[in-house]
């Protein structure tokens, strides 16, 4: 058997010459894609949505993000902003651009700059934070904030996903933000300042690139900050009802 | 003596007589046609699949590939035994094909069987360009058949591969739509007990893992040569004929499970290599697996071949039928598999002394008892290789069944034990296990292995990265081996994830105990929480591509590239490479 197959493989080589073109070829290195780190992007409104409070203040609001990278370092932009459509003016408007980078199985470490725009006194923040999936499923995002001003202040957002369904979802919110130092011209007291919870009801219509959902967000005021609102004339307890979309893509 | 001598004249001299087998396949962009949806992707020769290549052992195949497309394409062989520069892997056995371009492969065929052949360049293969490959053996076979049919299968999705990558990097459960939802919190209350219940979610809570995370990619329609359910593709038979069915899994993601109700089927071959014949009436063929069965339909009836996925998310569907236009009844998909803790018993660090206490402690059973349930799938129940020696007496009687997470109720080797991914046939008969494969003519001698690999199949399911000893191909050194020896490769699957691990160019022995008798595969499947191992004879210089088959986790990282050093150069090489593998068949 051996024979007849060194016989055929002799005759090959011998009269059909294609050794030739296995002798010419070199181990290449693997330049291609494959070798490459895998870059990868994506856009995110986690919120898209428009508010009816209680006293009847009409918002449009955002909450998006949009990052590119690789497993290893990736740019994420951070969007938050708040239309108060009567007046015609943001209430909120937040714009973060950090590098992010792994630190744990299921963490990550971001640092970056963030700019609030919104009618009123600007303010530019230096942010360190950290992102990721806690135990029982709880996504949370914690971020510090050095403004320009030399003000510090922290923000922890959590989000709790409940399948009613694998299509109906409903998705439980809070965020919750911290000042160690006062900062009255944004009117921002010190402690605890607000805390915004939400719970929305969304179907996944077309994958996960849009989710319609209702919901109600309630959003409130502490302590001097809760005063210095009062002062400027401003509530400082809201319900809103709220009608958008979760959009991915 | 005297055969050998003339066939030996005859080949030099009518080399080109005897070897000529010239073929042509283009690469193009096709609309593909699933019944539930039209899509955009990649074809051979103007439709995918692609033709089925028929070849014959002991020829000398030519096959010009062209390519049509406006990206570098290539053609990998799956399975068969070839110089490396033939074996088409971009960047690993050559540059690529680039647009426009007509690359010429040749090699000779010096196996039988039944194989496919894909694309090895980005995600064309799920996109599409895949195809059959059939070779004729030059000896007759142990078993005979009147009639035979390929029966590809695919997991045709409406998303193109780089968007399913995007999507599973962005969101990894993007495509699970088996989660578990408060609905079946509930039925497991009732069914466990509130507080069991309670315990079970935060344990996997605590892991941040899901029991549904069974398969990455849903929403597929499941595809018999290119033709989806509706559709339903179907072979003819006259009662009474032997059928050989050529099954090929050439999924991007997805396991099948595959029946067809009222037949018997017994398996002849594994991954091209003939085995001893098993009557099963199913079994799981893995992602890039083949698997080739006869049937004998005795009546003037159909039958329907009924491929439904590990994951219970979709199914293929064909008919085996007298005459055109019939069909038989299509079975409904059984309930969704779910893992369990047993299928984590290969993950590092996770602490068991604390699971007991939290997770079974309290339970309705003898918690000394599960526990040694959750040690033998972690430890011995990874040594397959003992498996003689394994005791299971004492392990059948354990009653997994009452376990709120251990519902695996037939006992299969090559899963943990009381994995939620063990098969079960839908008819209460006989399932296929690896452990029943055994060569029919071992093709290598039986010896000892020269030294052991251990290659623990590692990844972030949250991060979507997987890899290999916990790193990405991109980071990786190749894997080196020395022409000439018998490497014994150690699979430690610390994901809870199947992992169909492909050697290029070289074949896999599967370690199931048999000895010599050990079958000849390409494509070793690796369940989560087990230790497989296999033997390769490294007989075929030059470097090889060695990777999971399940393209979005060789994309991530599961990936290596294998050196072959020594040995002689590579003229000479095939040259020995072909007469040893005779020399031993």
């Amino acid at each position: 058997m051996s024979c007849i197959r060194s016989l055929v493989a002799a005759s090959f080589l011998a009269s059909v010459g294609f050794s030739t073109a296995v002798t010419a070829q070199e181990m290449i290195s693997d330049t291609t894609a494959r070798k490459q780190p895998l870059t990868t992007w994506g856009v995110q409104f986690e919120e898209f949505e428009y508010r009816y409070s209680d006293d009847g203040e009409e918002l449009g609001v955002w909450n998006a993000d949009a990052f590119y990278g690789t497993d290893d370092f990736k740019v994420r932009l951070l969007t938050t902003g708040e239309y108060e459509v009567e007046e015609q003016a943001y209430e909120t408007l937040e714009n973060q651009l950090v590098g992010q980078i792994p630190i744990s199985k299921f963490f990550d470490a971001k640092a970056g700059v963030r700019f609030d725009t919104p009618e009123g006194p600007d303010r530019t923040y230096a942010v360190l934070g950290v992102a990721g999936l806690a135990p029982q499923w709880f996504e949370v995002d914690a971020n510090l904030y050095v403004s320009d001003e030399g003000e510090t202040s922290a923000e922890l957002d959590a989000e709790y996903e409940l399948l009613l369904t694998n299509y109906w979802i409903l998705a439980a919110t809070l965020d919750a933000t911290v000042a160690f130092s006062e900062d009255r011209e944004i009117g921002v007291g010190k402690g605890l300042v607000s805390t915004e919870v939400g719970l929305r009801l969304r179907y996944d219509l077309v994958d996960r690139a849009f989710s319609p959902y209702v919901g109600v967000v309630h959003e409130r005021k502490y302590g001097d900050t809760a005063d210095l609102a009062e002062t400027g004339g401003g509530s400082t307890e809201d319900w809103f009802a709220v009608i958008g979309a979760r959009i991915a893509f | 003596m005297k055969p050998r001598f003339l066939t030996g004249l005859l080949s030099l001299l009518m080399p080109a007589m005897v070897l000529a087998g010239e073929y042509d396949l283009t690469v193009d962009r096709v609309k593909i046609d699933t019944g539930d949806f039209v899509k955009e992707g990649i074809g051979y020769n103007g439709a995918s699949p692609g033709p089925v290549m028929r070849f014959k052992e002991g020829e000398n195949v030519r096959i010009n590939v062209t390519n049509n497309l406006d990206e570098i394409t290539s053609i990998h062989w799956h399975g068969l035994i070839l110089p490396f520069n033939q074996d088409g892997v971009p960047g690993i056995s050559f540059p690529g094909i680039k647009p426009g371009e007509t690359f010429t492969y040749e090699f000779p065929i010096q196996q039988a069987g039944t194989y496919w052949f894909h694309s090895h360049s980005g995600f064309q293969e799920p996109d599409g360009a895949y195809g059959a490959i059939v070779i004729e053996p030059e000896k007759r076979e142990p078993f005979r058949y009147d009639r035979e049919y390929v029966v590809q299968l695919t997991d045709k999705h409406p998303h193109s591969g780089d968007r399913i990558m995007r999507n599973l990097k962005m969101m990894p459960d993007y495509y699970n739509r088996e989660q578990q939802t408060v609905g079946e919190f509930f039925s497991d209350a009732s069914e466990n007990g509130l507080m069991n219940t309670v315990r079970d979610r935060m344990a996997w809570g605590d892991m941040r893992m899901m029991k549904a995370d069974v398969e990455d990619l849903q929403g597929f329609t499941g595809l018999i040569n290119g033709k989806g359910p509706d559709q339903n593709w179907t072979g003819l038979f006259e009662p009474g004929e032997r059928i050989r069915l050529r099954f090929i899994n050439s999924s991007a993601m997805t396991y099948f499970d595959i029946r067809i109700p009222g037949l018997d089927m017994t398996v002849v071959q594994a991954d091209g290599n003939n085995v001893q014949p098993v009557s099963v009436d199913e079994f799981r063929i893995g992602v890039a697996e083949t698997y080739d069965v006869i049937v004998r339909p005795k009546d003037e009836q159909a039958y329907t071949i009924f491929a439904e996925s590990m994951g219970r998310s979709g199914y293929a569907r064909a008919t085996l039928a007298p005459e055109e236009g019939m069909e038989a009844a299509v079975p409904q998909l059984r309930e969704a598999a779910r893992l369990t803790m047993a299928d984590m018993g290969g993950m590092p660090g996770m602490d068991h002394g604390s699971m007991a206490g939290m997770d079974h402690g309290n339970m309705d059973m003898d918690s000394s008892e599960d526990m040694s349930g959750m040690d033998h799938s972690s430890m011995e129940g990874m040594d397959h290789s003992n498996m003689d020696s394994m005791d299971h007496s004492n392990m059948e009687g354990m009653d997994h069944g009452s376990m709120a997470m251990g519902k695996g109720g037939q006992s299969d080797p090559f899963y943990a034990k009381g994995s939620g991914l063990v098969p079960t046939a839908a008819n209460g008969g006989k399932f296929l296990s690896y452990a029943d494969l055994k060569a029919q003519d071992p093709l290598y001698e039986d010896r000892e292995p020269t030294r052991e690999i251990e290659l623990r199949l590692t990844g972030n399911m949250e991060r979507y990265t997987w890899s290999i000893n916990g790193v990405k191909y991109e980071d990786a050194d190749p894997i080196r081996l020395k022409y000439g020896e018998r490497v014994r490769f150690k699979f430690v699957n610390e994901t809870m994830m199947t992992h169909p691990m492909h050697l290029h160019g070289m074949w896999s022995i599967l370690d199931v105990g048999a000895g010599q008798w050990n079958p000849i595969k390409h494509t070793i499947n690796v369940n989560p929480g087990t230790t497989v191992y296999m033997e390769t004879e490294v007989d075929a210089p030059g470097q090889w591509a060695f990777h999971c088959h399940l393209s979005y986790h060789a994309a991530a990282g599961m990936f290596r590239k294998v050196i072959i050093e020594g040995g002689p150069d590579s003229t000479q090489a095939k040259t020995d490479v072909i007469a040893e593998d005779g020399g031993e068949a």
